[in-house]
């Protein structure tokens, strides 16, 4: 058998695989994968930097834009940590409200992820039934916040809109009928064959790699590490609800699947208790529009897994540093050793599997020295005056630009 | 010699069959659709791609060989269209029926795929040369179950011409129950050919883009899809004829509008099935090909054997 | 372990209709309190330009067009539909409908600014329309 071809293909930045652009440099040999090299950064906005010219409230819908998906999971990280820096007590019906739409957006992420997941091994059926289920989720959300996406429900001491009887019978309807369903999901997961073939053995991480390679959230958990924000430190109403963590031995792609659907299954338990918990009261606190000086660190569990905020303010009214750490940024390190030895037709699964979300991932950068490997890590002042220089160097000065921006954002 | 022009080009030639390969794929994208609650596309929708298409500008690749690039399209063609006038659709047989067309019309379907793996490869683009690995790759597989299950039935019918084998099996219906296993491979075999789902490893949208036509646009991209259309038709019409060759005993229009029927029954089979299935990775199937439709296929081959010693020493 | 488990539910679906949703044929509807375009109540508005302060884009400009009477500028292009000036403004002048349809053809239609004043008419002359009587 002679020696079949060595090349490198490249998926990304623009595949039909990806959602979203990034790079995955493969090296193959014949069908076998010899390493991956992965370059992300091809979604970068600059929304750290935006979040420091705007006020706070300004900054939740920003913060909120960050991704579509997990909208909501960005934007109560980020308040939380505000509030905790302004002292604010934010009242239970609030907490409540927030921990509802913060479930709905999981059970909406995942039947989303059920569908692209189906979509990426050919299974077309699979994606056309998720996303028609979905659609009950989208329709709720609409009516409780008032967009599908990017749900603005929260507001620095609480959240804007309250729920009403009505809304909570429509509630727990959609709840019975999506259950319904995802009932029938994890019988076609857990019976049909094409489906299980395509799924196991691939993506493969013990657990021991796991806790070593830092992932979050399904992905961990379908290795048997049982890691949950909402449990490991509780936020929001998460302390007076009883949910089980899921996990699975797997520790593969079809892991990663069971775990997301019982997931689901979970999250409609959680909406039932908040609802029928809630408890009449205030929706909001007054907040001050200058947040006193400090650092705080918040961590939400979102569907793709632990979501951290830092934000640093000043007493002003908009805060001096914000960082986003994505659940994406720790799970992409671990799909290079996903990776190893496998075909290429497991590819786009095994990066599907992990639930990608490169908006939410690029933020940091990292400059990486390839002749003597060697890194180095530049501060943001450092950064800032090398960037002004560069760019002045080619002609292009931004300080006029900056102050007409100045003026329009007053 | 007009007669045989008229058929060629006409009917059942060029004209019909490519109205009747766009005709099925229309039946097999609606059904399709359908089946996953959504509305599909209006009936004019093939003819409309094929259009578009024609009308698009054609861009070859600089590496590329623009006279293979052009030429592999049309040989793709031009051999689906030939199979299909062996087929017998209003008689027991073709216009052009002789004593071994079965076989013929099973080595014109092999030509299309080394199309596809011709057209690829001089592309030079990345994606088209694995696509096409995969198609010579897949060919290996189910190309043995397919020509098994079809010849075993012939092998009952002791002739190897479509007409023999409409006339043997009219005669003796029963027999076409023994059939069954035969059908099941060789459709689960054609839905390799026709590179559906589960085995549409080589032209797997989200791996590598779209295999060995990621390079091709405008015309050629027409004739390629315009083939599989085509192809689609013949192997349903091929399945048909050997294993459903019921036609009441009349010729003319009423046998006509039985194939017509039958076809479409194999076709709404071939939607069903892509719809049900998620796809597979090439060594499963390859796996799957010789572990278990080879063997079945052994089996019906073995059965058919005996029961033509038993029934007709 | 069965291959095509999907059989069933799948020719069940065949004999139903299919939910998708002709648009435009049939018209799709919001959910009653979802935010689309605002509305703009001029009575009401004390120009405080709270609002303007708070909306994250830069979206709404508010005009002072008479005595005590103010009007209200939203580019549509820029508003990211999040009703943080429905919120801030102390009067309420402002509120959010639940009209989503706001593509428009040309780039000027959007971005110059449509006007947004409601229900009560201004003092003001309105430029090239028939005369309204003042209330």
């Amino acid at each position: 058998m002679h020696d079949s071809p060595k090349f490198k293909i490249p998926l990304g930045p623009q595949h039909p695989a990806l959602k979203e652009p990034a790079s995955f440099s493969v090296a193959l040999k014949g069908e076998k994968i010899l390493g991956v090299e992965i370059r992300l950064g091809y979604n970068h906005r600059g929304i750290e930097k935006a979040c420091e010219d705007r006020t706070y409230t300004q900054d939740i819908y920003l913060i909120e834009r960050v991704c579509g998906i997990c909208s909501h999971s960005h934007s109560t990280c980020f308040i939380q940590a505000v509030e905790e820096l302004a002292g604010l007590a934010v009242p239970k019906r609030a907490l409540y409200m927030r921990t509802l739409i913060g479930e709905l957006e999981r059970i909406h992420s995942h039947l989303l992820w059920l569908g692209v997941a189906g979509h990426e091994i050919g299974f077309d059926t699979l994606l056309m039934y998720t996303w028609r289920d979905r659609e009950v989720v989208m329709d709720l959300l609409a009516e409780l916040t008032g967009n599908r996406v990017n749900y603005g429900i929260n507001t620095i001491g609480g959240v804007r809109r309250d729920i009403t009887p009505a809304q909570i019978k429509k509630t727990l309807k959609a709840m019975d009928i999506l259950e319904e369903r995802t009932k029938y999901y994890i019988e076609v997961a857990s019976q049909e064959t094409t489906l299980i073939e395509r799924l196991s053995g691939i993506g493969v991480v013990l657990p021991e790699d796991a806790l070593r390679l830092d992932a979050v959230g399904p992905t961990a958990r379908a290795s048997g590490i049982a890691r949950d924000v909402r449990r490991d430190d509780p936020y929001a109403a998460y302390g007076d609800i009883s949910f089980d963590v899921i996990t699975d031995n797997h520790n593969d792609v079809y892991g990663r699947t069971l775990v997301r659907v019982k997931e689901l299954l979970e999250s409609y338990k959680i909406v039932r208790q908040v609802v029928e918990k809630m408890e009449a009261g205030p929706i909001t606190v007054k907040a001050p529009r200058k947040i006193p000086a400090g650092e705080a660190i918040s961590r939400y569990e979102a569907p793709r897994g632990e979501d951290a905020h830092y934000v640093k303010s000043n007493g002003t009214e908009k805060p001096e540093r914000v960082k986003v750490r994505a659940p994406t940024l720790a799970n992409v390190q671990v799909v290079k050793h996903m990776l190893k030895d496998r075909y290429l037709a497991d590819m786009s699964i095994v990066i599907a599997a992990i639930d990608p979300c490169f908006s939410c991932t690029d933020r940091s950068i990292e400059i990486n020295n390839l002749d003597n490997k060697k890194t180095k890590v530049i501060t943001w002042e450092t950064l800032h005056t090398q960037g002004i220089a560069w760019h002045r160097k080619h002609g292009i000065d931004f300080t006029s630009l900056n102050k007409r921006l100045k003026a329009r954002i007053k | 010699m007009f007669s045989a022009l008229f058929a060629m080009l006409i009917f059942p030639g060029f004209i019909f069959v490519s109205a009747f390969g766009l005709a099925a794929e229309f039946f097999d994208r609606k059904l399709h659709a359908r089946l996953q609650n959504r509305v599909g596309p209006p009936w004019f929708q093939p003819v409309a791609d094929m259009i578009k298409l024609l009308a698009k500008e054609e861009v070859i690749p600089s590496d590329a060989n623009p006279t293979m690039f052009r030429v592999t399209p049309i040989f793709a063609l031009t051999s689906v269209v030939t199979a299909f006038l062996y087929l017998p659709l209003w008689q027991t047989h073709s216009p052009f029926a002789f004593n071994g067309d079965v076989i013929l019309v099973l080595y014109l379907l092999t030509i299309p795929t080394l199309a596809f793996f011709i057209g690829g490869w001089y592309s030079t683009s990345l994606f088209s040369r694995i696509g096409s690995v995969r198609v010579i790759t897949q060919l290996f597989a189910y190309e043995i179950p397919l020509f098994m299950g079809i010849l075993s039935a012939a092998l009952l019918a002791d002739t190897w011409s479509l007409q023999g084998i409409t006339e043997f099996y009219s005669r003796h219906s029963w027999l076409l129950l023994c059939n069954i296993l035969g059908f099941s491979v060789s459709l689960i075999a054609l839905l390799g050919k026709l590179e559906k789902v589960p085995f549409d490893i080589p032209e797997a949208e989200t791996e590598i883009v779209a295999g060995c036509f990621t390079e091709y646009s405008g015309r050629s991209l027409a004739i390629f899809r315009l083939t599989l259309d085509i192809e689609m038709v013949v192997g349903a019409a091929l399945l048909a004829a050997v294993f459903f060759p019921m036609g009441a005993g009349v010729n003319g229009p009423l046998r006509f509008v039985f194939f017509i029927i039958k076809v479409l029954f194999i076709v709404g089979l071939i939607s069903l099935l892509r719809t049900v299935m998620a796809r597979l990775r090439i060594d499963q199937m390859i796996r799957f090909c010789w572990k278990y439709m080879v063997p079945l296929a052994f089996l019906q081959l073995i059965l058919n054997l005996i029961l033509k010693g038993i029934l007709f020493i | 372990m069965k291959p095509g488990k999907m059989i069933r539910e799948v020719l069940r679906t065949f004999l139903k209709k299919p939910v998708t949703n002709l648009y435009p044929y049939q018209k799709l509807a919001m959910a009653e309190n979802f935010r689309g375009k605002l509305s703009f109540e001029t009575s009401k508005c004390i120009g405080c330009k709270i609002c303007v302060r708070d909306c994250p884009s830069g979206a709404i400009t508010i005009n002072k067009v008479g005595e005590k009477q103010f009007e209200a500028v939203i580019d549509l292009g820029r508003c990211i539909y999040c009703g943080q000036c429905v919120d801030s403004c102390p009067k309420k002048a402002l509120a959010a409908t639940a009209d989503v349809e706001l593509a428009q053809l040309g780039g000027t239609k959007l971005t110059v600014l449509l006007k947004c004043d409601d229900s009560v008419s201004i003092s003001t002359p309105a430029p090239a329309a028939p005369e309204t009587p003042k209330e």
